[in-house]
């Protein structure tokens, strides 16, 4: 199935959580803070929360992909 | 004639990396020269590219990626690169690159120029870690009898990375070799060439650029009389632990487990092998003639990883043992995510706890959440090799898990450790 995905560098990504807050249908955190990332493609209705999520991180972690496949 | 086989190959016709002549004149008599310079109309790359395909041969860093298909992507990349022979080895348990190099540097730089050849690469940078001096030196003299006699047409020149675990790791590699930082990079897509500068970085394991110098000048025939028709050739696998002679043997791919530990004469009733690395598999009584090649060791949930086999004797505690293994592996974190930073350590400290008989079901609970939690949330594979070793901890010594999860510890657990570290590891 085609669609956006949400990619998290985790060498950039400073644990500030936000992402999590703005859209926890896809991004929950584990214990310490780190966003854990639903690997399938976005609902369409969220690509527009993902892009303010991404726009918004601090650390400009948080990037979106059109993806074929896996 | 068998596509490129070279006319004056070896004297015997049979692949083994081990054994050659250390020195350029015994190299040239055994081997004959190199003859890259042939074929500008590209028939003699074609030939190698032919034989690589023909002969299976994966990459033996831990990748087992085959080698025909990086250097197909290799040589579309586009010229003027940089061969990266990788003998970073940051394994504690292995010693197979080291050994090679030592004793037999010409193939392992015979196999980087035909790799600059085929790609039109321009340098070569051979990557020997801090603290492996003799290896180095032996490279070195190499390297100057070689130029001293003409022999090699691109440049080959020994840099000493710092001898971390995870500066081996190829992204690292390269951040290293371009700015001094020996720490892995995030890579969207690992397929894509790595690059220094504008020019592509071609990393290779020692041991599969000393199989392709011999594959080069062979043809795949003798390389394939080798180990299993689906795992053709021959793999270096370091052996360490509860073992009566340590080292390094070249085995046919193929061999169950079981008969490449018997070499090393283990001293005492085995209770499971470590097989790949720090960040590889145990692998319990049931799975010990399991094949040695990636399709069987796979089905069991291993890999051969950086060709190591630690043997673990009944008199050492499985969980104190992987307890110390998951602490390195924290240690050696490059600290750069989260998952990692965190997640190692705390991870290490719930095996540490359940080794003592400190843990208890509610831990165990945990330490699997925690599990899923970190695997393949790095930038590199580190993290997931740790996940990897934990797991096959709990599963392989359950019956320990058990037992130490009610506070009835073994009593071996207090035993010195049988395996290798660079440095003491608490428990």
């Amino acid at each position: 199935m085609s669609g956006m995905r949400i990619r998290i560098d985790p060498v950039a990504c400073e644990a500030y959580g936000y992402c999590a807050e703005l859209l926890p249908e896809a991004i929950s955190l584990d214990e310490w803070g780190y966003p854990i990332v639903d690997d399938r493609p976005l609902h369409p209705e969220l690509v527009a929360l993902a892009k303010r999520a991404a726009r918004d991180c601090p650390k400009r972690a948080i990037s979106l992909r059109e993806k074929a496949s896996g | 004639m068998t596509p490129g086989v070279n006319p004056v190959g070896a004297v015997d016709n049979v692949h083994r990396l081990l054994g050659h002549p250390s020195d350029l004149k015994g190299h040239l008599d055994a081997h004959g020269p190199l003859n890259v310079a042939h074929g500008r109309d590209g028939s003699w790359q074609q030939d190698l590219v032919t034989s690589l395909e023909a002969s299976g041969l994966t990459g033996r860093g831990g990748g087992a990626f085959p080698a025909a298909i990086k250097l197909a992507l290799a040589q579309s990349a586009g010229p003027g690169g940089t061969v990266v022979v990788n003998a970073m080895e940051g394994e504690p348990a292995s010693d197979k690159d080291a050994l090679l190099l030592t004793r037999t540097p010409h193939l392992a730089l015979d196999g980087a120029q035909y790799v600059a050849a085929l790609c039109r690469a321009v340098r070569i940078v051979i990557c020997i870690p801090i603290g492996r001096d003799s290896v180095a030196m032996a490279v070195n003299q190499a390297i100057m009898a070689r130029a001293r006699y003409r022999y090699a047409p691109v440049r080959e020149e020994i840099v000493r990375p710092p001898g971390r675990f995870l500066t081996g790791e190829e992204s690292a590699l390269i951040n290293w070799i371009e700015s001094a930082r020996p720490l892995p990079v995030f890579r969207p897509d690992k397929g894509a060439p790595l690059r220094i500068g504008r020019r592509q970085a071609l990393v290779h394991n020692a041991e599969t650029l000393a199989h392709i110098a011999l594959i080069a000048r062979n043809g795949a025939g003798p390389f394939r009389a080798r180990g299993m028709t689906e795992e053709p050739g021959t793999s270096l696998v370091t052996i360490s632990g509860d073992v009566k002679y340590p080292g390094v043997v070249e085995i046919d791919r193929g061999t169950p487990l079981w008969d490449i530990a018997v070499r090393s004469q283990p001293v005492e009733p085995v209770q499971a092998l470590l097989v790949g690395g720090y960040g590889g598999t145990w692998v319990g009584p049931a799975h010990l003639g399991t094949p040695y090649a990636p399709i069987p060791l796979r089905t069991i949930g291993a890999a051969a990883g950086a060709g190591v086999i630690v043997v673990l004797g009944k008199t050492s505690c499985g969980l104190a043992e992987s307890a110390r293994i998951a602490r390195f592996l924290a240690d050696q974190s490059a600290g750069q995510c989260g998952p990692c930073v965190y997640g190692l350590p705390a991870i290490a400290d719930d095996v540490a706890k359940l080794a003592r008989g400190e843990g208890s079901g509610e831990d165990i609970v945990r330490l699997h959440h925690r599990l899923d939690q970190v695997d393949g949330r790095g930038a590199c594979r580190h993290p997931d090799g740790a996940v990897s070793l934990v797991r096959s901890a709990l599963a392989v010594f359950s019956s320990d898990v058990a037992a130490h999860g009610q506070g009835h510890p073994c009593p071996q657990w207090r035993k010195p450790t049988s395996l290798r570290f660079p440095r003491p590891v608490r428990l």
